[in-house]
């Protein structure tokens, strides 16, 4: 089943909206929350999601791979001009950033590195931010840089609602720390009730 | 109105003025990456992007200033070394029936993959007879191009990807370098014109049977997209090759059929013979 309308957001604020696209970020420790994550996503799951990951070079061409392993969801690495589709995981490619243009098709750039790093976190959120306003959900998991946290406040301004995991429970604290330290995080919680709040959103 | 789309309104007033004072045209660029290019030059001036249209009208030496900052010169030696390897090993032999070979590297940057290039042309033992065009709007990166200066900071992954590229002698071999740069040899830089040309609106200016362009089309929407293939397929000799970036996408040369692929793997097409 393709869900085939994306709601437009209604006026009350507050009110559960579904969402078009969960953005996720992580670095250290990323690989085994994502699976946590993703592999509690139902196959009927009808939001994008789109990932950046800082893992070993070497090792990030695999990721879609391993995720797709116990994934329901189809996972594969973004294509540039490629369009987002509903209930699909999309990974950043290795050494590009990751962006989503306004008609929520794919590119990628090899723009100076954002926080020592690219792909960068903040980058996608900045423009999923726009991509997708008030429909989208911001994930910041595990992590040992501060990259995401900018963008985590990106995706809050435009609306979107956001999620960081608990820092204690994480692998690395660093990344949940910088991003709730921005006071842009809707949420705080280890990672079951982190993807419940996703699973609302549905 | 939130204000992301008043941002979106500036900028399309902004790139609308810097068509129309000094032509060029930036209006046909992927949106987000762009955004957040014109946002940055914003927040360096600490205006807002409105602000920025008189400096751009009327102060004629902050131009420089925007395409620096528009345009993005980022470049590598031997970036994806597999490539390099492709083209050494797939296309640099079939150059060898020529007699005088041109080579152009669109949007070089500041340089480092033009001079990847040139080593391997040397060692291939064609760079005697090859004139290499390398071209660019961002003339302070063409300035460092030129020059061929490079922080040894990197010297250790490029010599790897030298090495992983099919390097035959030593990347040390092409330099001369104090503690902190090292300059490429003059008898490779003599080699390399590099020049100002813009492909948003210049024309094809030399014959040449090879182009690298790699990481520039990412930048551009699908019409500029297809509008720079064509300039490419129309500066190349009949079956000269074209050798894009590793993560394009293929969709503008599948659907305009001027190229066919060499080494897909690669991103390396041909000229198509007839176009259907
Ligand atoms: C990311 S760099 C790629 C450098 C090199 N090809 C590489 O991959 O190492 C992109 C380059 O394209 C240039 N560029 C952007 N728009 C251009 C245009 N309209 N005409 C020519 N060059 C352009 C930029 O100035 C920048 O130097």
């Amino acid at each position: 089943m393709i869900a085939s309308s994306i709601p437009t957001a209604g006026k009350a604020a507050s009110a559960h909206r579904t969402a078009a696209a969960v953005v996720i970020g992580c670095s250290a420790g990323g690989l085994d929350a994502l699976h946590k994550v993703l592999d509690a996503f139902p196959k009927e799951f009808a939001a994008t999601v789109i990932i950046v990951a800082h893992i070993a070079a070497d090792s990030v061409n695999l990721l879609p791979a391993l995720l797709a392993k116990t994934c329901r969801l189809a996972v594969s690495e973004a294509r540039e001009r490629e369009p987002a589709l509903p209930g699909h995981v999309y990974v950043a490619p290795p050494n590009y950033h990751l962006l989503i243009e306004p008609n929520r098709v794919f590119a990628l750039s090899v723009d100076e590195r954002v926080c020592f790093v690219r792909p960068s976190i903040d980058v996608l959120f900045h423009s999923a931010a726009d991509a997708y306003g008030e429909q989208l959900v911001g994930v910041i998991l595990t992590g040992a840089n501060n990259d995401g946290a900018e963008g985590l406040k990106a995706v809050k301004a435009a609306g979107g609602f956001t999620l960081v995991q608990e820092p204690s429970g994480a692998y690395a604290d660093t990344m949940p720390k910088a991003a709730i330290a921005t006071g842009a995080a809707d949420k705080v919680l280890a990672l079951p009730a982190l993807v419940a709040e996703i699973l609302n959103r549905q | 109105m939130d204000e992301s789309k008043i941002q979106d309104i500036e900028i399309g007033l902004f790139l609308d003025a810097l068509y129309q004072r000094y032509d060029y045209d930036f209006r046909n660029y992927a949106k987000a990456s762009l955004k957040r290019r014109v946002l940055g030059l914003a927040a360096a001036e600490r205006l807002s992007v409105a602000e920025l249209i008189p400096l751009v009208l009327r102060r004629e030496d902050y131009l420089a200033e925007v395409i620096a900052q528009l345009s993005v010169p980022v470049s590598d030696m031997y970036r994806d070394p597999p490539v390099f390897k492709a083209l050494r090993e797939t296309v640099l032999p079939l150059l060898q029936t020529y007699p005088r070979i041109n080579v152009w590297q669109a949007g070089c940057a500041t340089g480092e993959e033009v001079y990847s290039l040139a080593i391997m042309l040397e060692e291939e033992g064609l760079l005697e007879r090859t004139q290499i065009y390398a071209t660019d709007i961002n003339d302070s990166a063409l300035h460092k191009a030129e020059d061929g200066i490079f922080p040894v900071h990197n010297l250790a992954g490029f010599e790897k990807n030298y090495k992983n590229a099919g390097g035959k002698a030593e990347f040390a071999d092409y330099y001369v370098a104090n503690a902190d740069f090292f300059r490429i040899y003059k008898r490779l830089r003599q080699k390399i014109v590099f020049a100002h040309h813009n492909l948003v609106s210049d024309g094809v200016f030399c014959e040449v049977q090879l182009i690298l362009c790699r990481n520039v089309l990412i930048y551009f929407n699908d019409e500029l997209q297809k509008r720079v293939l064509e300039l490419f397929y129309n500066s190349l000799v009949r079956g000269g090759f074209l050798c894009l970036g590793t993560r394009e996408s293929l969709r503008s040369i599948e659907e305009q059929r001027l190229f066919a692929p060499h080494q897909a793997d690669c991103m390396i097409f041909h000229k198509n013979g007839v176009v259907t």
